[in-house]
């Protein structure tokens, strides 16, 4: 860190910062029968030149709203209702939109989530990039400046890309090419909203390592927004943590991991998974109130384990944890900040079932979508009671093999034995009793429940087509299923859209699980969901798996969390295994060159809680 | 306990397709609007003429009442039309026939397209090329050359106008399905479907047209209008119901030649023709514009911003 950066003068003092937002407040515009309602409230803070302040938050907490507040815009439907934004001296929310439209780009640049989506698909790099240029500096020295922005992002050595199209290039190149536009015309402030969210962890590393070094060489002060803790753990010299439209906690970043004064934050930290430990997850009860429904006290007291009578009375004030600008919107805040370092760290997961005999026993599969050769040779088995991971960059064949597994996918050849028995390509000729036995849960719990239908008929579906029960016996199960997953009787009713992120995911494990199954194949179902959910989710599956002695194949692209719930790990590469054995012996000491690349390229918080 | 769990069981069931009917919560938000409202009132209107219209009719359709091509007076308030026929009657009683017709084939084209699109979409590979190749050569024919040909080899059967008309829906209603069910067979709930080994009939049933009803919605009120446009057109070009039954579509060709001479026997059926053109489309368009938001709940749900930015509206 930078001797300025440890200073008072960041966050609470009086230095001359690049970005100072004063009281900002982001309101729902009234509409028919509906009175305005706050989004963003409330919120302050600054960053000084080559500084990256870090903006965390879960879904719905306002971060894009705000990140867009930064640009003087608002979505439709929306108004800023008071506050500035301070860059440079001058408060750019009173400007008219012409100001507004000058300013963006050369004092303010945006790198958006999706640089698939953000860059014209019919227009050469080369072409779109010389436009930011003319826009911005004129004709003057295309050809040089043109070289050197693309040496900036370390995109040099690309052969040929000024004259490629944005789909010829990854993700990764793509987000650069982003990130080489937004720093053309040296702006004061950038903000980047959640910009390496898709990519893979390598790629993210060198996507992150580069944003670093440009805010260092060009002043550029930074504002990263980002749902992943350890990312921004990585990047952040200051971090805000945002909760329902409102910071609940602001400080240095070492000081905010290290010791989070917020109960919404320290939560926050106990859910991310560790590389390094086997831990219990816990994940956050109930959900963050949506602007209109948000209580009257502090917004974050139905949920705290802290609370206090007088938190209900009204929101709590910023209390000063420390001179460097630490602070949290907590009564409580100096109390919490001190238990850090006093309790135990996360509790180690306790150990699982015992191994039985290999239930699922996968020799040679190899898998083709048309002539191409998706899969190649994978020899696995998965011992009875037992979690396999199944880790891999995108692409790498992990969600083919699930459906090679679940009997989607038909165009398979190798030998598969499921409890003993032969396991063919296609579930139309497979057994009642294979079909039964092995379960899926996919990844995206929006798509997996139909949104026509209620919890009950889309839990009691597999039900109703594999055994005929009376009416009551199907409702008792149903119910059963549901206890299982976590999730209330009362839930029969609803319909999905009623739901949040990770109670569609329990109706889906529900639905899978209402059948006794004994695999479970779980293909990345965590990765649409916040991390706090994902914890609850995790510590469910690991759960199930003790008490039924369920045996689970767990494909995730997250490392981290492969420590808190599997026993053994397999790596994929190319669709090839490339590694295979127990977690441990994986992770702590891995034998392949790529399992080591992508295990260093994993964001790591090096100040975890209670580590003290 | 059982039984009480069975109730419950009912209850849920029972409630949630009162909530839950898609097309009637659709049709309810469609209806609501201006929009809907007037083309409701318009269709109505007509469906209720070509309904009642025969018992109201004050001389038979048939017979010589007048002098040819009489102009309106008050015992004939429309006049007569080129044989001497009450154009007013002859109105009333031309209708029904037509819209029963363009009913029967719309339902009928719709019915077959859906089935061929949806059954493309879900199957995929080479029963999704067969088929799609096979509805081009259909698309091929301009829709009203291609009810003319069947009729012309075939002779002017009223079944056979129903056939044709519904055969030259099918295709372009294949097309459309197909594109909106590869969307909804490309969900996971489908896939969580099929991996419990259930049939292709039954995962269709349940798990992918309940999330297209209001296409096929949409669908239905869009060829409705066509096969209206199209059986009229062929009674005008003398292939369809024959003289002297009462037809409009027959009526506008029979008193084109009188038209100076009293020109409601061209215009009383050819607006009428118009008008419920005019009120289905803009029916169709509210129903198109209403379903569009029914999905909105669960599409905010994927980027809960949006419940924020959409909340304006």
């Amino acid at each position: 860190m930078t001797a300025d950066s440890a200073g008072p003068a960041a966050v609470s003092g009086a230095g001359p910062s690049r970005l100072s937002v004063e009281n900002l407040q982001v309101l729902r515009a009234p509409s028919r029968g509906r009175a305005s309602v706050d989004v963003v409230d409330e919120v302050s803070f600054r960053v000084l030149p080559g500084e990256v302040l870090g903006l965390v938050g879960e879904s719905g907490s306002g971060k894009t709203t705000m990140a867009l507040a930064l640009l003087g815009h608002v979505r439709r439907g929306l108004v800023i209702g008071g506050g500035k934004v301070i860059v440079d001296g001058r408060d750019i929310l009173p400007l008219s939109p012409r100001e507004l439209q000058r300013m963006r780009g050369r004092q303010v640049a945006y790198v958006p989530q999706d640089p698939s989506s953000a860059l014209n698909p019919t227009l050469k790099i080369g072409t779109q990039l010389r436009e930011v240029l003319a826009a911005y500096e004129g004709d003057g020295g295309r050809g040089e400046r043109l070289t050197e922005m693309l040496a900036e992002v370390g995109l040099s050595t690309v052969p040929g890309i000024l004259d490629s199209y944005p789909h010829q290039l990854s993700g990764g190149q793509q987000q650069r090419v982003g990130l080489a536009m937004a720093f053309a015309c040296r702006p004061q402030l950038i903000v980047l909203d959640e910009p390496t969210t898709g990519l893979d962890v390598t790629t993210q590393r060198r996507v992150l390592e580069t944003i670093r070094e440009l805010c260092r060489s060009y002043r550029v002060a930074a504002v990263y927004i980002s749902h992943d803790l350890a990312v921004v753990a990585e990047i952040a010299d200051y971090v805000a943590v945002l909760y329902a439209g409102r910071l609940a906690e602001v400080g240095p970043a070492r000081e905010v991991f290290g010791s989070p004064a917020h109960p919404y934050s320290r939560r926050l930290l106990r859910a991310v998974p560790s590389l390094d430990r086997s831990q219990v997850l816990r994940g956050l009860a109930g959900q963050p109130p949506r602007p209109g429904s948000r209580p009257p006290g502090c917004f974050f007291q139905p949920r705290c384990e802290f609370s206090l009578p007088e938190c209900e009375a009204g929101p709590p004030p910023m209390t000063e944890v420390s001179p460097s600008g630490h602070a949290a919107r907590c009564l409580r805040a100096a109390e919490i900040a001190a238990l850090a370092g006093a309790e135990d760290g996360p509790a180690a997961r306790p150990a699982g079932p015992g191994a039985t005999a290999p239930l699922l026993d996968v020799h040679d599969l190899s898998a083709t979508y048309g002539r191409k050769t998706v899969l190649a040779d994978l020899t696995f088995t998965v011992p009875g009671r037992q979690c396999v991971a199944v880790v891999g960059m995108s692409g790498s064949g992990k969600t083919t093999l699930a459906r090679c597994l679940v009997g989607l996918h038909p165009t398979w050849a190798g030998d598969v034995s499921f409890a003993g028995q032969r396991l063919t390509a296609g579930v139309r000729r497979r057994s009642r009793d294979q079909l039964r036995r092995i379960q899926y849960v996919s990844q995206n719990p929006y798509l997996a429940l139909n949104p026509r239908r209620t919890v009950g008929q889309i839990v009691e579906q597999p039900l109703a087509h594999f055994e005929k029960l009376a009416a009551g016996e199907r409702y008792e199960r149903v119910v059963a299923a549901l206890t299982a997953a976590a999730l209330r009787e009362s839930f029969v009713d609803l319909y999905p859209d009623q739901l949040s992120g990770g109670e569609r995911q329990r109706v889906a494990i529900a639905r899978a699980l209402i059948l006794e199954p004994d695999l479970l194949v779980c293909d990345e179902v965590t990765s649409a969901l916040d991390v706090s959910v994902q914890a609850a989710i995790v510590e469910l599956l690991r759960g199930l798996q003790h008490d039924r002695g369920l045996s689970m194949i767990f494909i995730t692209h997250n490392l981290p969390l492969v420590r808190s719930i599997a026993d053994h790990v397999v790596v994929m590469n190319g669709g090839r295994i490339c590694e295979r054995g127990t977690v441990s012996e994986v992770l702590e000491a891995p034998r392949d060159g790529y399992t080591a690349q992508l295990l260093a390229d994993v964001p790591k918080m090096t100040v975890a809680v209670g580590e003290g | 306990m059982a039984s009480n769990a069975a109730l419950a069981v009912l209850q849920s069931a029972g409630r949630g397709r009162a909530r839950r009917r898609e097309w009637v919560a659709v049709l309810g938000r469609a209806v609501r609007t201006g929009r809907g409202a007037t083309g409701l009132a318009i269709v109505g209107v007509i469906v209720l003429i070509a309904a009642i219209g025969p018992a109201l009719a004050p001389y038979p359709s048939t017979s010589f009442v007048a002098a040819p091509f009489a102009n309106p007076s008050l015992k004939f308030p429309l006049g007569a039309d080129t044989l001497g026929r009450d154009v007013l009657s002859r109105t009333l009683d031309g209708g029904w026939q037509l819209l029963l017709m363009a009913a029967v084939a719309t339902v009928l084209g719709v019915a077959a397209g859906a089935i061929i699109g949806v059954a493309a979409a879900y199957f995929g590979g080479r029963w999704d090329t067969l088929m799609m190749r096979a509805v081009d050569v259909i698309l091929a024919f301009p829709q009203l050359v291609f009810a003319l040909l069947l009729v012309s080899i075939l002779g002017p059967r009223i079944w056979l106008i129903v056939l044709a008309v519904a055969i030259s829906h099918a295709p372009q209603v294949a097309r459309v399905m197909r594109a909106a069910a590869l969307d909804v067979c490309e969900r996971d709930f489908v896939r969580a479907a099929q991996i419990l080994g259930m049939p292709a009939r039954r995962v269709i049933r349940r798990e992918v047209m309940p999330n297209l009803t209001s296409v096929l919605m949409v669908e239905l009120g869009l060829r409705l209008t066509y096969s209206i446009l199209v059986i009229a057109g062929l009674s005008f070009l003398g292939f369809g119901l024959q003289p002297p039954t009462a037809s409009w579509g027959l009526m506008i060709n029979e008193n084109r030649i009188g038209l100076v001479a009293n020109p409601w026997g061209v215009l009383a059926p050819t607006l009428l023709i118009a008008a419920l053109t005019i009120g289905m489309n803009t029916l169709t368009d509210a129903i198109a514009r209403a379903s569009l938001g029914v999905g909105r709940r669960a599409d905010d749900a994927v980027l809960p911003g949006l419940v924020v930015a959409g909340a304006g509206q």
